[in-house]
């Protein structure tokens, strides 16, 4: 599996959706994603990429295509 | 009146997020302006928001006597058309952004609008009801309690005394102010002049924290996920020097974390109170002082100022040893007047005669600190909301007539037990869309059959293997 196929199956399975929901989704774009979803797609990003995230990375995390932008900068995660 | 305002003249009342704030006198004088538009004492919904207008209704209309009944904005609209048939009120107070095309718009402020209905009668409305509360999340139920003027002020100020609020603090909304223990910080740090730091924003978003810090918030409250989620994010690593006082409220923390939060807030020269409500109580009853967080761990402590727990074993009597388990019971001013269920409950008066029997199973140590131990009623709290699980058997089996069902579990994780793997989707979903809370806490689970006893009741007991 590619880095971005991991990205988005996480998403997929915290969240609750579909693949084609992704591009543009934002933080409470969708009703899964509130704070308990929030967590429990941090949660998944942090088993399928084996990182801990930091405190800031994870408020800063707003929308699908941040979060790609955060694992890329500080988490070396090349998509 | 609840609050004299004028006490605080020009000390700020409320800040939010967008740099608008009130004055004590301000709040005031709005307030007056939306109980004057109404004109009488009558019963009143409120859609809220953790914003200033919902602030200057609640507050308004409460001072005026007018009777407001709380509700989450977000709720679903086949749920307010519900409870709006069931109690007519004479007004609603709602955001701009909510459509009511059939009401008539009398007035509006801070992004509210007072919405008058057209019901032809009205229900009567007993002369001390003040508040009308839901016991649990947004699933429509119209059970709610009724609470009076006397219940608002006493648990308000002994809530002030016990966590020592003056008009220093600056609490920063975490919670629903629909919800009894969002509600609670409000109307304790009102009494007690402090500033409000409102905002509708969740903590695991940047703009809460930005606002946390520029702001200077010396508390918050949280339910048991609320700490859960700010241990996993790390939050003892942010840089917070404005805070000063942690509370929990809204289920049992596990005592692992318990004491994880009670020893990092004393290192970092914090108050972390662990405390025990129910909006049956108006909001609080039991606290456990900060300084014996770490020593008392796992505890929810002892009764607030002005109230009194016992313990009662099944023949419903007094336990007087430590280290039994009986149910709690709680006396004092906050105790309600009792529930509503329908628009003629609302001319009713004190039912329960300031006595509570909480439902929650405890018991007490030597020095008489109490600790729970169970639930007497089958209910779970799902991120601090109170979930009955007869009502969810009851709900899925009136959607779904042909479906075996019994539902069980744990604190934020409910597991509904079926018997047809086909209809596992649609119950989770019809149970989201009910209770309107997040996916994560619902499991649909399929059984060959759900064990039952041979006279035909559910064995709920044997459902745990499942779970625990």
């Amino acid at each position: 599996m590619t880095n971005l196929e991991k990205y988005d199956q996480a998403f997929v399975e915290a969240l609750e959706i579909t693949v084609d929901q992704l591009p543009g989704l934002e933080y409470q774009g969708t009703d899964q994603w509130d704070s308990v979803g929030h967590m429990g797609l941090v949660a998944t990003l942090e088993d399928a990429f084996d990182i801990m995230m930091d405190t800031d990375d994870i408020i800063d995390f707003s929308s699908y295509e941040k979060g790609k932008e955060i694992l890329e900068k500080n988490y070396g995660i090349a998509f | 009146m609840i609050w004299d305002f004028q006490k605080y003249g020009n000390y700020t009342a409320i800040l939010d997020e967008y740099g608008k704030s009130l004055t004590y006198e301000a709040l005031d004088k709005e307030g007056r302006l939306v109980a004057e538009a109404a004109g009488r004492r009558c019963l009143a919904f409120l859609l809220c928001r953790n914003e200033i207008g919902a602030l200057v209704g609640y507050t308004g209309m409460l001072n005026g006597g007018m009777v407001p009944l709380l509700l989450n904005s977000h709720v679903n609209r086949e749920a307010l058309e519900g409870l709006l048939a069931v109690y007519r009120p004479a007004y609603l107070w709602a955001p701009e952004g909510i459509p009511f095309p059939d009401l008539t718009p009398v007035y509006d402020a801070f992004g509210y609008r007072l919405l008058q209905t057209c019901y032809e009668t009205e229900y009567p409305l007993h002369p001390e009801l003040a508040l009308l509360l839901t016991t649990s999340g947004s699933t429509g139920s119209p059970k709610f309690v009724r609470q009076s003027r006397t219940n608002i002020q006493a648990n308000a100020k002994s809530i002030a005394a016990y966590l020592e609020l003056d008009e220093t603090e600056r609490p920063i909304t975490t919670l629903p102010m629909n919800y009894t223990y969002g509600l609670s910080i409000i109307n304790s740090h009102l009494l007690a002049g402090a500033t409000l730091l409102v905002t509708d924003k969740s903590l695991t978003r940047r703009e809460f924290w930005s606002f946390f810090q520029e702001a200077g918030a010396t508390s918050f409250g949280g339910v048991p996920y609320t700490y859960e989620m700010l241990d996993r994010m790390r939050f003892q690593r942010m840089d917070l020097p404005s805070l000063r006082t942690m509370t929990q409220a809204g289920g049992k923390l596990s005592p692992a974390l318990h004491e994880k939060l009670a020893g990092e807030a004393l290192a970092a020269g914090r108050r972390f109170v662990v405390m025990y409500g129910q909006c049956e109580a108006t909001a609080r009853m039991g606290y456990l002082p900060p300084e014996k967080a770490a020593e008392k761990c796992g505890s929810m402590g002892i009764a607030i100022p002005g109230g009194k727990f016992h313990l009662v074993d099944e023949e419903d009597r007094e336990i007087t040893v430590p280290g039994v388990s009986g149910e709690l019971i709680y006396e004092g001013p906050n105790v309600a007047l009792g529930y509503a269920e329908r628009g003629e409950d609302l001319r009713k008066g004190d039912e329960w005669g300031g006595v509570l029997r909480t439902g929650d199973m405890a018991r007490f140590d030597e020095d008489g600190y109490y600790y729970i131990t169970g639930r007497k009623k089958r209910f779970l709290k799902i991120y601090g909301n109170r979930v009955n699980l007869d009502e969810v058997d009851a709900l899925v089996k009136g959607r779904f007539p042909a479906l075996e069902c019994a539902s069980a579990g744990a604190d934020d994780r409910l597991y509904v037990f079926i018997t047809d793997q086909e209809r596992a989707e649609d119950v989770k979903e019809f149970l989201i869309h009910k209770t309107q809370l997040n996916s994560s806490a619902f499991r649909v689970v399929c059984l060959d059959e759900i064990p039952k006893s041979d006279s035909g009741k559910t064995l709920y007991r044997k459902l745990e293997e499942y779970y625990a």
